[in-house]
């Protein structure tokens, strides 16, 4: 018998197997999909999963707030304290960095650290969207906070917000390498900020992915080991949601404050 | 060299980022510990900046990842 045709006939097989076996495909879940195409004047404001997981994440935050205070008392009820609870979180962070005069920027503070972890948190139920995954979605959120410290900066310092730029105490001599430097890195911090929560968010959800995977596709003698992952790792998952929020309100009160009092 | 094996090694240089992010991590959590060993009082402020920090260092590993998906792309 020919060996070249049993090694063909193996492949073959192989192959067949390999086809019939399913497919891993842990990137699936973050596809966007036009549910209605809206497209005026070239510019694309369909209606997609995102969007709509983002007015469910806006229409939560606004019910739970609105359910938690909607008859407010001076003895808080167990609704109003947690409420009550979030409300001194992100005033206490803001305290903390920027001081008395971050009272007037609490609100955009309180809206971004809300929308930012409720996004999170949404997309850990099965079958939903994860808002965050999409780099889209926290480079704007990025930018907009990034233009908004510029237009603050040079609102109130004129143009001695270009000092920004200078490092106190440093020696004339080493300026010229100091400043490109000091740019580059305040223009890397959009950056960071969105690739940041966008990375912990796709790579949490496709671990999650994998092991959902590897759940269903493993006999019951083996599939416990996957699933008891799944369990844990969502609990992680609950809890890095909770982590980026912070820190990308914290970072966001950081440049505010750098942008009030340079440096 | 072909365009799908070179892809997929790309992807696997992108993941040695994490050996970074590990020796980070351990050398970030142990200062931790020895500094709660120390002043164990100061727990609960110092465990903040500990949470925030791991945080950090772990969106540079993440940063690999990226970097993988985009090779991904490409290849």
């Amino acid at each position: 018998m020919d060996f070249a045709l049993i090694a063909a006939a193996h492949a073959q097989t192989a192959q067949q197997a390999a086809n019939a076996a399913p497919k891993m495909d842990p990137l699936h879940h973050f596809q966007v999909v036009n549910y209605i195409n809206i497209a005026p004047l070239g510019f694309d404001i369909s209606i997609s999963n995102s969007v709509l997981w983002m007015w469910i994440v806006v229409a939560v935050v606004f019910g739970l707030f609105r359910y938690a205070l909607r008859n407010p008392s001076l003895v808080p009820g167990r609704m109003q304290s947690v409420a009550e609870a979030g409300y001194l979180f992100v005033d206490n962070m803001i305290n903390e960095i920027i001081g008395h005069e971050g009272k007037k920027f609490f609100p955009i503070v309180f809206t971004l650290f809300f929308f930012v972890l409720f996004c999170n948190w949404t997309g850990l139920i099965p079958g939903s969207f994860t808002v965050t995954s999409q780099l889209i979605v926290t480079g704007t959120l990025a930018l907009a906070i990034f233009v908004f410290c510029i237009f603050l900066g040079a609102y109130h310092h004129g143009w001695k917000f270009l000092g920004f730029f200078v490092p106190h105490g440093l020696p004339p001599a080493l300026l010229p390498l100091m400043v490109p430097i000091e740019i580059i890195s305040f223009l890397a911090r959009p950056v960071s900020l969105s690739v940041r929560l966008f990375a912990n968010m796709t790579a949490g959800h496709t671990v999650l992915g994998v092991l959902f995977f590897f759940t269903a596709t493993m006999a019951w003698f083996g599939a416990w080991l996957p699933f008891g992952f799944t369990v844990v790792f969502t609990g992680m998952e609950i809890f890095i949601g909770f982590i980026q929020a912070y820190i990308f309100t914290i970072l966001t009160c950081v440049y505010i404050n750098d942008s009030l009092h340079m440096h | 060299m072909e365009s799908l094996p070179a892809s997929f090694i790309g992807m696997g240089l992108a993941a040695t980022g994490l050996g970074g992010a590990g020796i980070g991590l351990g050398y970030m959590f142990g200062k931790a510990i020895e500094a709660f060993a120390r002043q164990p009082s100061a727990e609960g402020q110092l465990a903040k900046y500990v949470w925030i920090g791991a945080a950090f260092v772990e969106a540079i590993a993440l940063y690999g990842l990226v970097l993988a998906f985009i090779i991904m792309g490409k290849g």
